[in-house]
């Protein structure tokens, strides 16, 4: 039974200069990258396959199972893009981890890319984050000056480039095609899938995308071992994971621990709620995924428990809310941000947020019907599954979990005409001034 | 023993019910069509791209064909049919329909009640559909929705207008111009519902496909400056017909309002164009409702012409003939493949000449004898040859601007190079053109005139794959390039490569059919084959003329030299012709001239006798396109005021027997003229060899000295002029829409960078016809190329600057 | 007002960093904006040129990402995350309080006035900081654990002049110099600043104190029980929503 927590994406962001080409050799870096070089590309892709590792974008897709999709008989180059566009709200797990350690993230792109036989790699970041792009860029760099890229890497005759790519600001990109098209230079809209990227994505060529997390445990794998890796997590959920606690606890920040973990632990570690105050809902994986209660305290987070309670581990954004916070006004915002963000390309998502704001500004207000729920909840069928892509997916996880859960929270902004919660009471300095 | 079905590509799968088979790879959306279930669709177009836009075709699919469903409905228009899948479509599950209702009523929310002003409005795919799989009530405005607005209509180009609120952005718009067009000139800008169809602020959507953009809108969003608010159309009646304006034989669609034509549409002909036109064609009507349109006959009364009725017209016309002397007929390019066989039987019938000529630009002997060796009753190449050819070789001839269709169809085939079936293009041009970028095409960089020697070359280039998978274009202004024309003939005889003609009107290969040249009979029958000339003479019961004929430019100077009295003239441009100065010297000097025009022109009003010809919507036809094909075509309208070329000649002819000279024609009327031709049919002799003295035309003193299409300069220049006609040009049959014409391309002169350092950024060219001051622009020519358009200032390059392939001088333009 | 040479140049080495020029495009209207304070027609118009697409292709992208300005931006951008974990947190009073104090509406910029830097505000979506919430952006470097009172003295020290630090990075350069380093022409402050902040570290903090660890590494024993086809993968994948996955399977098979 493993430890409560496991450190090992997170295990050198104390470190001195951690960010460092020095500091990250220092404890072994790039280690991993001789280890892998010895093996065939294929024994590398069977090693992640073996580990049980799923995509910590949110979807969990099997990443070694990903990279077999490549057809290696393809003539074309292959190309591994990395998903650094971390913008699903209540997830801050990736731009932590690239700022204190992108060595970790650069190591993991060689090895994945020669796993895949990619000679060519993207990281793209979004723009957003200024430092984050400064600390990738150095650290590719300073790759690039110790041999670990370019030319005849390692003397193992394998090659690569890396290219740090900065977005500009486009939460959809964080969709694989998505991001694509925004490397390609274009708006960043979804593509139509078949042909899916492993068969045909960057410049028609077979390419992997896969997120941050992802490729920075796969350096762990490789020099552990996948067996190492699968005897933390759950059955089906194996390894470790960053969960990142936000909001009304006393000390949010991130918690690397095996998956499977329940909140309840992790609210422990993180001092309880704040003084006084109750879980009232939380999301398990960013705001796309439905809303949970204190009722699902102790469900194991990891990808099947989450599902069998009607919501998704997603990147384990674990935004906290308690007892001060009006579900309504919270659901509103976050509908504000998917119409803000949908990519306008298919019609449910980009009118269908449109009208829920309307819809859901003018419940928050008071105004409106109880009837307007079950508009409400009927455009959200009309949405949930139509659209292009999970965008708008994810926009009405918030709307029909919410009415699920605090139906009475809505009726009474209608039967009291107006929202019934004071905002300042759910600030980070609440209690601190001085109330009237 | 029964025999084993072949394995075919075919996909049984159900829908609603019905199982059925179709091809692999067909789209869910189509193979309901087959079973009678139309899925509302907006943003799916058969010749775009699926993209999955709009999602309204939503369906249920119970079984992927693998025994599991999808959990949610599917698009049908993105997802292809696979073998025992089981589909439901709005026809039988609720599901399907729910969904299809949900999304329309998305795409109704933040549309507006426009539709009694709209111009979609009865014809609008998103009303029909809103009608037949759409809520009857508005959830959206009556809890007081607020919708989407924006400023109304805003020029994306002078033609076309943009109302972004009736906008359900589909984008079949910006895919047609990505995608087929080539013009990304209109793009989604913005974002989330924000997002709109949009230009850059400095560079309006003027591409010459912008129209089809307007037609396939499923919604109002698109409209024309032209077609705005005019009509309705449930008070349209729409006559199928054949674009006017090239060589194409576009199918369009003509929709009319009590005797006005109101607007003119793509038809949809797979084998021809597709569903697409140029804007040429779909704007390119009003020509014949200018105010001078000629309504009445004229005949010319002391100096002045005075109106006549059409006998005396045809009196005075068949009088003045007869005591011309020698008679030429001058036909044009524009006329139908009936009326050219009525001026080719006139000319041998009633005027017993064989100086006839079609071709009313620069042209050579060369070209005739190609013409009857090469072109006349050959159908060797067609659209669809151009997609299936490894390589598509153009000579003397620019597509996007000539020829759009063939643009259109070489994109598209050429298109396909990134899923390794591409046809490769490959252009023999004194520089690349935009419009070969967009063919993807390499050029072979060729001075004018250097285009014999450049064809020449071309089998020697292993890289170019000419072989007998290959297919080489001619443009009709390889006439003016001694010997192009045979090495274009040389290089397929010698690759097997497949050869064909492409010129610029609509009339010209039916006047090639037709016998409108001086070495031609009608059916391809050569004048200096005595069997031809028999199996022609016996059906219309006279001797042909032996003496083969002159060529246009053999007529003009025979005009001027007094060896040819009379003249017959259709719809000739004097502007258009190897030398305007000389032609209009030449109509001066005739005695007796017969017009048979649409509108007032310099031939009119030199003309002793006018007749108004009738324009082609007021008369049934038939266009022979560049690939050989039939066009027919009826009239929409009748008009008493004017009458088809045939009918006019068939007058004429009528009172030169009165008089006793020639034969009446035997026809008066079109079908009548068809069945005759018909009757005669192709000439199943020896055809004409390139090159044989029997397709020499008739020696002329003064054909020579005319140059006959070669250079007509001695001006000490240093420049070679190369030029053509852009599509939207200053050409007569595009007057009439102010707005069309602003669509097109400022006319500039095109120079080499080192050339262009020299004298630009405006140069003057001086030829032996004038000067002319144009903007420049530098390009990859010869150093000592300049290209400018053929018709797009002045009276045009031929009467203003020089002839093709001459030598001009050029200085550094006065600022202007 | 064209472009200089030298950054025509710059444009051009960035299209050339990629297999295929056009990608170079959201890095290029980057630089676009560190010259021209926003983006211009003739940055558009350069792009284009450069990139061999229309001007309305490279419109159709500056206006897509939120991040490219088309109305000139301040000296500093500053972003105040009002998404909801943010301003439940204090987000949303931190950016009226902003607009009061600077007398700017949303995506709005200070007038210039003599001695003072400009500064354009603007609510920003999540920035993938929640653990820091609230939070605001200073030219896109973090300033972590935000009230309304040190939002005040943060665009009170920006439009001084004064030196501001992020709090978890290096000191604040200018918008246009910001944009560059996104351009991929880095400057020399990524040594600056801690690896992590405060609440990055506190799970390792807590790790630490209790000795918990990942498990040492042995020789592999029994393998993960990982999905054996792409069936069983394509259960187990969080698919309910991205129908993806079960295509894929169908594509491939």
């Amino acid at each position: 039974m493993p430890d409560t927590l496991t450190p090992v994406l997170t295990d050198n962001w104390g470190d001195d200069r951690a960010w460092t080409l020095a500091a990250y050799t220092e404890r072994g870096g790039y280690g991993a990258l001789d280890k892998a070089f010895a093996m065939d590309p294929a024994a590398v892709i069977e090693t992640v396959k073996e580990s049980g590792l799923r995509g910590r974008g949110g979807a969990g897709f099997p990443t070694g199972m990903k990279w077999g999709f490549i057809p290696q008989d393809n003539p074309r180059p292959k190309y591994l893009v990395v998903n650094a566009d971390e913008s699903e709200p209540g997830t801050c797990k990736d731009i932590p981890l690239m700022m204190a350690s992108p060595h970790t993230l650069v190591e993991g792109v060689i090895i994945s890319s020669y796993a895949i036989r990619a000679n060519k790699a993207f990281i793209y970041i979004r723009g957003e984050v200024l430092h984050v792009v400064r600390r990738v860029q150095r650290a590719v760099q300073e790759a690039y000056l110790a041999g670990h890229l370019g030319k005849d890497i390692h003397g193992s005759g394998y090659d690569l480039d890396v290219v740090v790519h900065a977005g500009a600001g486009a939460y959809i990109c964080g969709e694989e095609t998505a991001l694509l098209e925004g490397l390609e230079g274009r708006r960043g809209q979804p593509r139509l899938r078949p042909p899916f990227p492993a068969v045909a994505g960057l410049y028609a060529s077979p390419t992997v995308i896969n997120n941050v997390e992802s490729i920075a445990s796969v350096p762990s794998i490789v020099a552990n071992g996948h067996g190492w890796f699968a005897s933390m997590g759950t059955e089906k959920s194996k390894g470790f994971g960053i969960f990142s606690l936000s909001g009304h606890v006393r000390r949010p920040g991130q918690y690397e621990a095996p998956l499977g973990i329940t909140l309840r632990t992790l609210i422990d570690l993180a001092g309880g709620m704040r003084e006084g105050h109750e879980l009232k809902f939380w999301t398990p994986g960013g705001s796309s995924t439905p809303l949970l209660t204190a009722e699902h305290l102790d469900i194991p987070l990891d990808f099947e428990g989450v599902g069998a309670a009607g919501s998704m581990l997603g990147t384990r954004a674990l935004q906290i809310f308690d007892d001060t916070t009006c579900v309504v006004r919270a659901t509103l915002r976050w509908t504000e941000f998917y119409k803000h963000e949908s990519c306008g390309k298919c019609t449910p998502c980009r009118e269908g947020t449109w009208w829920l704001v309307q819809v859901l500004s003018a419940l928050e207000k008071g105004q409106g019907s109880e009837s307007d729920l079950d508009l409400l909840l009927d455009q959200c069928d009309n949405i949930l599954g139509r659209s292009f892509c999970a965008l708008a997916d994810g926009a009405v996880s918030p709307i029909t979990s919410s009415i699920q859960y605090f139906r009475d929270e809505y009726v009474a902004h209608l039967t009291e005409g107006g929202c019934p919660f004071d905002p300042a009471r759910s600030t980070a300095w609440a209690g601190q001034e001085v109330l009237a | 023993m029964t025999t084993v079905p072949e394995k075919t590509d075919l996909v049984t799968l159900t829908i609603d019910g019905v199982q059925l088979s179709v091809p692999k790879d067909t789209l869910v959306i189509r193979a309901a069509e087959q079973v009678g279930v139309q899925v509302p669709r907006f943003c799916d177009h058969p010749l775009l791209a699926p993209v999955g836009a709009c999602r309204q075709c939503l369906v249920d699919v119970p079984d992927a064909g693998n025994g599991r469903g999808f959990p949610k409905p599917q698009a049908s228009c993105t997802l292809p049919v696979a073998e025992g899948m089981v589909v439901n479509t709005q026809a039988t599950s609720p599901v399907a329909d729910k969904a299809q209702q949900g999304i329309m009523e998305f795409l109704l929310i933040n549309h507006p009640l426009d539709c009694p002003v709209c111009d979609k409005g009865g014809e609008c795919p998103l009303q029909n559909q809103a009608m037949s799989n759409g809520r009857a009530d508005s959830r959206f405005s009556a809890r007081g929705g607020v919708k989407r607005t924006y400023p109304k209509p805003i020029n994306i180009s002078a033609q076309v207008l943009l109302d972004r609120e009736r906008c359900v952005l589909c984008a079949r718009c910006t895919r047609f111009s990505e995608q087929i067009a080539g013009d990304p000139f209109i793009a989604l800008v913005e974002r989330g519902a924000l997002q709109q169809v949009g230009i850059y602020e400095r560079e309006p959507f003027e591409s010459y496909f912008s129209g089809n953009t307007i037609q396939i809108c499923p919604v109002g969003a698109l409209t024309s400056a032209d077609y705005r608010f005019r009509s309705r159309p449930f008070d349209l009646v729409s006559t199928p017909s054949v674009a006017e304006h090239d060589a194409c034989g576009s199918a369009i669609r003509i929709d009319h309002r009590r005797g006005k034509v109101m607007r003119r549409l793509a038809g949809n002909d797979p084998e021809v164009n597709e569903e697409w036109i140029t804007d040429k064609d779909r704007f390119g009507f009003h020509y014949a409702t200018e105010p001078d349109r000629l309504t009445y006959p004229q005949i010319r009364e002391d100096g002045e012409l005075r109106p006549a009725s059409w006998p005396e017209a045809f009196a005075v016309a068949a009088r003045g003939l007869s005591e011309a002397g020698g008679t030429g007929v001058l036909t044009g390019g524009r006329v139908t493949a009936e009326d050219a066989y009525a001026y080719s039987k006139f000319a041998r019938v009633a005027l017993g000449t064989n100086d006839i000529d079609f071709r009313s630009r620069p042209h050579s002997a060369e070209e005739a004898a190609f013409l009857a060796a090469e072109v006349v009753l050959r159908r060797t190449v067609t659209y669809a040859d151009l997609e299936s050819a490894s390589t598509v070789v153009l000579a003397g001839l620019e597509p996007e601007d000539e020829a759009g269709m063939i643009f259109l169809r070489l994109r598209k085939a050429a298109g396909r190079a990134g899923s390794g079936g591409g046809t490769r293009v490959v252009s023999i041009a004194p520089y690349a053109s935009r419009g070969l970028a967009k063919m993807h095409g390499q050029l072979v960089r060729t001075a004018p005139g250097d285009e014999a020697a450049a064809l020449a070359a071309l089998v020697a280039q292993g890289e170019f794959g000419i072989d007998k998978t290959a297919v080489i274009l001619v443009g009709e202004r390889l006439a003016t390039v001694p010997g192009a024309l045979s090495a274009a003939a040389g290089l397929a005889a010698r690759t097997g490569a497949r050869l064909a003609w492409v010129p610029r009107r609509a009339g010209d290969r039916g006047a090639v059919e037709a016998g409108c040249l001086p070495n031609l009979l009608p059916g391809g029958r050569p004048v200096a084959d005595a069997g031809a000339r028999v199996d022609v003479g016996a059906d219309w019961g006279v001797d042909v003329p032996e003496t083969p004929g002159r060529d246009a430019d053999g007529i003009i100077a025979a005009l001027g030299s007094g060896e040819l009295g009379g003249v017959v003239v259709g719809g000739v441009d004097p502007d258009d012709t190897t030398d305007p100065a000389a032609t209009r010297a030449a109509l001066e000097a005739a005695s007796f001239v017969v017009a048979l025009e649409l509108r007032e022109t310099d031939v009119t009003r030199a003309a002793d006798v006018v007749f108004p010809v009738a324009p082609v919507s007021d008369k049934a036809g038939t266009f022979v396109t560049w690939e050989g094909r039939p066009r027919p075509f009826e009239a929409v309208f009748s008009s008493p005021s004017s009458l088809p070329d045939l009918r006019i000649l068939a007058g004429i002819a009528e009172e030169l027997s009165a008089l006793g000279v020639g034969r009446p024609l035997g026809f008066r009327t079109v079908a009548e003229a068809r069945a005759e031709m018909e009757e005669m049919g192709p000439w199943d002799g020896e055809r004409a060899v390139l090159g044989g003295s029997e397709t020499a035309l008739r020696p002329s003193s003064t054909t020579e000295e005319a140059g006959a299409g070669a250079p007509s300069s001695t001006t000490e220049g240093h420049f070679a002029l190369a030029t053509w006609k852009l599509m939207i040009d200053n050409g007569s049959l595009q007057d009439g829409d102010k707005a069309y014409r602003a669509t097109g391309r400022a006319p500039v002169a095109r120079l080499s960078p080192t050339a262009y350092d020299a004298h630009g950024p405006t140069v003057t060219l001086t030829g032996d016809r004038g000067s002319v001051t144009l903007p420049a622009e530098p390009a990859e020519l010869d150093d000592d190329v300049v290209w400018v358009p053929a018709n797009s200032f002045g009276n045009g390059v031929l009467a203003d600057l020089a002839s093709p392939g001459s030598r001009v001088t050029i200085a550094k333009g006065a600022d202007q | 007002m064209t472009l200089s040479e030298e950054t025509l140049v710059e444009l051009k080495e960035i299209a050339a960093r990629y297999p295929e020029p056009r990608s170079g495009l959201l890095p290029m209207l980057h630089l676009v904006q560190s010259v021209e304070g926003r983006i211009t027609p003739e940055g558009i118009e350069a792009c284009a040129e450069i990139l061999g697409i229309t001007a309305a292709d490279v419109s159709g992208v500056a206006t897509f990402y939120t991040m490219y300005k088309r109305r000139p931006v301040g000296d500093y951008h500053v972003g105040v995350c009002t998404n909801t974990l943010c301003a439940v947190m204090g987000g949303d009073a931190i950016f009226e309080r902003l607009q009061d104090h600077l007398g700017v509406g949303n995506d709005e910029t200070t007038d210039d006035a003599p001695g003072l830097r400009s500064i354009t505000l603007e609510h920003v979506e999540c920035n993938a900081a929640c653990d820091y919430a609230p939070v605001m952006m200073a030219n896109w470097e973090f300033m972590d654990n935000m009230t309304p009172e040190s939002a005040v003295q943060l665009v009170d020290d920006l439009r001084a002049g004064n030196e501001v630090r992020s709090t978890r990075g290096p000191r604040i350069v200018t918008w246009r110099e910001a944009e560059r380093v996104l351009a991929g022409f880095p400057d020399d402050l990524a040594d600056d600043g801690p690896a992590a902040g405060p609440a990055s570290l506190v799970g390792l903090g807590i790790a630490r104190e209790r000795g918990w660890t990942a498990p040492h590494p042995e020789t592999d024993s029994g393998s993960g029980r990982t999905a054996d086809t792409k069936q069983e993968a394509v259960e187990q994948a969080d698919t309910a929503r991205a129908e993806t996955e079960t295509k894929q399977e169908d594509s491939d098979a």
